[in-house]
């Protein structure tokens, strides 16, 4: 707190390239290259479509997250809610004029890219919340304005999401808001309530959900009961990971993969794939990469003099580790299959899009560690 | 920065870093949960999900077993594997299956109602699983669709195995015929079970069915690797399947045609056999059907044409039919009866014609000769077959001693074993008719018995092991129509005969002889009769019968010795001669079909030196020795002159068999 520190900080061009986090970036690139090898055995072992555009993605995004990453965080700041709000039209225009595919109407065609808003949401969500508490007093947080607004910033996006409907990426951005609110410091007593009110209404927002969501979450509680239809992707990714043994089968070996027994597996499913080819090792491996990449981006954030910056340092750090969490879980058979892709692994140009902003913007705090923002 | 504010703020990092920290905390315990996940699947279960995933990409597919054919005595194939032409179509690989079928059934002349079952079998199938179309292609069938395969997407034109009989109706009966596995087949028989694939052809019917074990061989398997659609993606391993094995038979092709050719026409059986080997040489039953008919199965309108003949074709009545043996017992019952010293050679009896037949109790037995046959004595009765006098032996000798000598000579029991559906027939006695019938014996039926009449039914087999043991010098054989290469030779079977002669007379009851029936090995060659005599007696009067004037086939003789048989004609009949028929004195062909006597003739041959023993049965064929010993005849010269062939092959004991 004595330290002299002036309101802006100057460093110079040079003094910004090496106070980069070469390790956060060393992770981002293997898992970047991890992820282009496991396309290409999606594929089949061949150049195609998939492994093409999800390499030449992570190049344009990795350059765009490098870019980001000198953008000033003082800029995200100021532009915070105009952030969400901008991602929360998209989002109502994707609803109403947005691509409709497999019964979900959740892209908007930008010709390069199908952009899927609501994953956008997941890091706007973030930023917006961020800026929010980081002027409120800790005194203040429990007023009921502090609580009402807020949860109506996350209300809208999730109703909109879900209408697509999408229930897998409307949990993600919730569970998104929700980190940051309770690290703003929010009464426990309200996350005790609401939980329980959650769960005792559970069955009541069971009854809303599409007949295909209802299935999933009954065949999680028993894939068995139906191995061909609902339970299939549960069994069959099972299958593939406990098949990989220690070592895997080997690259562009595995069987559950290129016999396409799995389904969705440049997707939701990359990390079955991967584990079924490089065995407990691989996917311990993997683990650690990931485990790393959330250890420096939490500590950028505890280094962040600025309450914004730790904010979303600690919000987006625990939001990717929601994801990748629930997305292991989800294909090792431990929680209901609900679409929610792997960070960086998965093919989607807008999930990689979304993560390489907030690690663009976790990389700024970073550099701009000492910018004190009022 | 303001000093509250600091405050604040500091209190702020605080709180945000205590609740980073629980969450931390949170995250560390999921991290170690999909950590242990990770183990418990990968490592822990990791033979459990091996199983799977291999369960998941691994097929087997199990190829037909090649089938083991059979060969004749002479190596000749006689039920053979043959290239048959067949036209696959996997509808998965067809763009438009409709228009195929249609292309299909132009190129083909397939007719509607087997466009509709195509149709329906490719709507019951996988669309990955083959549907064949058309199991049988002719090869001008087969180069057509060759011709336009390039419009005909999805057809393969496929080389497959099949059934073949080359020598059709000859062997019908003794082969059987293959067909599509049924049900029951797959029900009766584990191996038929564990071996089957779709279109696989078992044996239905004779050696094909009973040696089906052997002859099935094992499947070759493919396994393959399947994507989640079950489609092939590449063959990883293949295992060829053992052919079955190749059973050579003692049937001498040539022999078997000519006995088709004799019976041409008509119904009824000829068996020919060894008489020191048993070796069956020819068994044919007429009339036969063409056995290839069933392999792809058969036709309604043929299978009905079959069936209705009145002539059974499906019945094999070598080993199957039950006749009246008729006069063929006369030589067995003149044994019996002298074997039980119940009468001697000098015996003279009476027969005077239909005028004064024998009465027994108010009934009246005849003679067939209207005229009587006078004084005859014990040889000229069998030499010409007097039914009187024969009524006379059989009153004397009564009907339990009969059965006796009938079941030591093979009468009554199953010839072969258990490859046929063979037919015990019935050797009567009091106690057979106690236990059958529920009646006491009746006299009168051991005097019709003794004739070979009355309840008294055999098959043709039986009386043609009946004479080839007569014929050897009464020794037991057994008789079999699978080559075994393991035999004796010709020489060492005499010297056994001997050896068992010599037995005999240290062992001189009978009835011991018949205890010893259960063991084979022990029994086979042993010395049916107590005096070597009696049977000498019975078979020159066989030759008597056959070889001098008055004997029944005495028109049917060949003289060269190397030719000369003796035989014993029967005239079975099959309906109670009534007065009314005695008046009417019908000719054969004058007597509806169904009502005609059956002919037998037994007779084994050269005379001099023994070798083979035939019995000839033509069903409602008239007299034994109008219409039986006449084929005797021919059959004689055709068999001994290819007994040198024959004893030359066994003499290599062993033949080359071009597979």
């Amino acid at each position: 707190m004595f330290i002299q520190s002036s309101l802006s900080d100057k460093s110079t061009f040079f003094q910004k390239i090496r106070s980069i986090d070469y390790i956060m970036l060393f992770c981002i690139l293997i898992l970047g290259i991890v992820s282009s090898f496991a396309m290409y055995s999606t594929d089949g072992g061949e150049f195609r479509y998939h492994s093409e555009s999800h390499i030449i993605r992570f190049i344009i995004f990795f350059i765009m997250m490098i870019f980001i990453s000198f953008i000033n965080i003082k800029t995200w700041h100021t532009f915070g809610y105009l952030f969400y709000i901008i991602v929360l039209g998209l989002l109502i225009w994707a609803s109403l004029f947005g691509i409709t595919a497999q019964g979900s109407q959740r892209w908007i065609n930008l010709y390069f890219l199908n952009l899927q808003p609501s994953e956008l949401m997941k890091i706007a969500i973030i930023v917006c919340f961020a800026k929010y508490f980081h002027r409120i007093q800790l005194s203040n947080v429990n007023k009921l304005k502090n609580i009402i607004i807020p949860i109506l910033i996350l209300f809208i996006p999730i109703a909109l999401v879900i209408s697509q409907p999408d229930l897998g990426t409307s949990i993600l951005i919730a569970l998104s808001g929700i980190i940051v609110l309770w690290l703003a410091g929010i009464n426990i007593k309200y996350f005790f309530y609401s939980s329980l009110t959650f769960i005792i209404s559970a069955p009541f927002i069971i009854s809303f959900l599409k007949p295909y969501q209802k299935l999933r979450i009954l065949t999680f509680f028993d894939p068995d009961k139906d191995p061909l239809g609902a339970g299939y992707q549960i069994i069959q990714s099972k299958i593939a990971v406990g098949s990989g043994g220690l070592t895997g089968k080997g690259y562009l070996k595995g069987t559950q993969g290129y016999l396409e027994f799995l389904p969705e597996k440049h997707t939701d499913f990359i990390f079955t794939l991967f584990s079924e080819e490089f065995g407990f090792l691989g996917s311990i491996f993997l683990l650690i990469i990931y485990a790393i990449l959330i250890f420096r981006i939490l500590k950028i954030g505890s280094l962040s003099r600025s309450f914004f910056g730790k904010f979303f340092c600690y919000g987006f750090g625990s939001a990717i580790f929601i994801y990748i969490s629930v997305n292991m879980s989800m294909v090792l058979g431990l929680l209901p299959i609900v679409g929610s892709p792997l960070p960086i692994m998965s093919y989607g140009g807008s999930s990689m899009l979304a993560t390489m902003i907030g690690l663009g913007i976790v990389m700024s705090t970073k550099i701009y560690s000492r910018q004190l923002i009022s | 920065m303001i000093g509250s504010g600091e405050d604040s703020g500091f209190k702020k990092t605080n709180i945000i870093n205590r609740r980073m920290f629980i969450f931390a905390a949170a995250k560390a315990v999921v991290f170690f949960g999909i950590v242990g996940r990770l183990f418990s699947l990968q490592i822990s279960e990791n033979k459990k999900y091996l199983t799977l995933s291999d369960k998941n990409r691994l097929r087997e597919a199990r190829l037909p077993p090649v089938r083991g054919e059979f060969v004749d005595y002479f190596g000749n194939r006689i039920a053979k594997n043959l290239t048959v032409y067949q036209l696959h179509v996997v509808p998965e690989q067809v763009e438009d299956f409709k228009t195929l079928m249609v292309r299909l059934k132009d190129i083909l002349n397939l007719n509607d109602a087997r466009l509709q079952d195509l149709i329906k079998k490719k709507n019951q199938q996988k669309p990955w699983e083959t549907l064949v179309v058309s199991e049988n292609l002719t090869w001008d069938e087969f180069s057509k669709i060759n011709f336009y395969l390039h419009e005909l997407s999805g057809a393969r034109p496929v080389l497959t195995v099949g059934r073949n009989y080359p020598y059709k109706e000859t062997y019908t009966h003794i082969l059987g015929y293959v067909s599509e596995a049924s049900v029951e087949d797959l029900v009766s028989n584990e191996i038929i079970k564990d071996r089957n694939v779709p279109g696989l052809r078992v044996g239905k019917t004779g050696l094909e069915k009973a040696l089906e074990n052997d002859l099935i061989g094992t499947n070759g398997v493919q396994r393959f690797e399947v994507n989640a659609y079950g489609k092939r993606i590449n063959q990883i391993d293949f295992k060829e399947g053992n052919k079955g094995k190749t059973i050579k038979l003692t049937i001498d092709t040539e022999i078997q045609k000519f006995t088709q050719k004799l019976l041409d026409g008509r119904a009824g059986s000829i068996s020919i056999m060894d008489i020191y080997t048993g070796e069956i040489i020819a068994m044919n039953s007429s009339p036969s059907f063409d056995p290839n008919l069933f392999l792809y199965g058969i036709e309604k309108s043929k299978w009905e044409e079959i069936k209705q003949n009145p002539l059974k074709p499906l019945l094999n009545k070598s080993v199957s039919g039950l006749y009246s043996p008729g006069s063929t017992i006369k030589p067995l019952v003149a044994l019996s009866a002298l074997e039980n010293d119940v009468i001697t050679p000098n015996l003279k009896v009476n027969c005077r014609g239909h005028k004064h037949p024998l009465e027994l109790y108010g009934m009246k037995y005849h003679c067939w000769k209207k005229q009587g046959h006078g004084f005859m004595s014990l040889q000229n009765a069998i030499k010409q077959s007097c039914d009187t006098y024969f009524y006379e032996v059989a009153r004397l000798l009564g009907v339990d001693r009969l059965n006796k000598t009938a079941k030591i000579f093979g009468l009554g029991d199953i010839v072969l074993g258990e490859y046929f559906n063979e037919k015990k027939g019935v050797v009567p006695s009091t106690k057979w008719k106690k236990e059958a019938i529920g009646q006491n014996w009746y006299l009168g039926e051991t005097l019709i018995n003794g004739i070979g009449q009355g309840y008294i039914q055999t098959t043709p087999l039986q009386l043609c092991l009946m004479t080839a043991q007569l014929a050897n010098g009464g020794h037991k054989i057994y008789p079999k129509i699978i080559f075994d290469n393991k035999q004796d030779t010709i020489e060492q079977i005499k010297q056994k005969m001997k050896l068992a002669e010599k037995k005999k007379d240290e062992d001189s009851n009978l009835l011991s002889a018949t205890e010893k029936l259960f063991n084979k090995d022990e029994k086979n060659y042993d010395a049916l009769y107590k005096n070597k005599e009696n049977v000498k007696f019975v078979l020159e009067a066989m030759f008597k019968s056959t070889n001098e004037l008055y004997g029944t086939s005495f028109s049917s003789r060949i003289e060269d010795p190397k030719y000369q048989f003796a035989g014993k004609t029967g005239t079975a009949q099959v309906k109670r001669i009534t007065e009314a028929d005695r008046e009417l004195d019908l000719k054969t062909n004058q007597i509806p079909y169904k009502e005609r006597d059956h002919a037998w003739f037994v007779a084994f041959g050269p005379y001099k030196n023994p070798r083979y023993a035939v019995s000839i049965l033509v069903e409602h064929g008239g007299s034994g020795s109008s219409t039986a010993a006449p084929i005797a005849q021919k059959l004689f010269k055709f068999v001994i002159d290819r007994h040198e062939l024959r004893e030359k092959i066994r003499k290599n004991n062993l033949t080359n068999i071009n597979i």
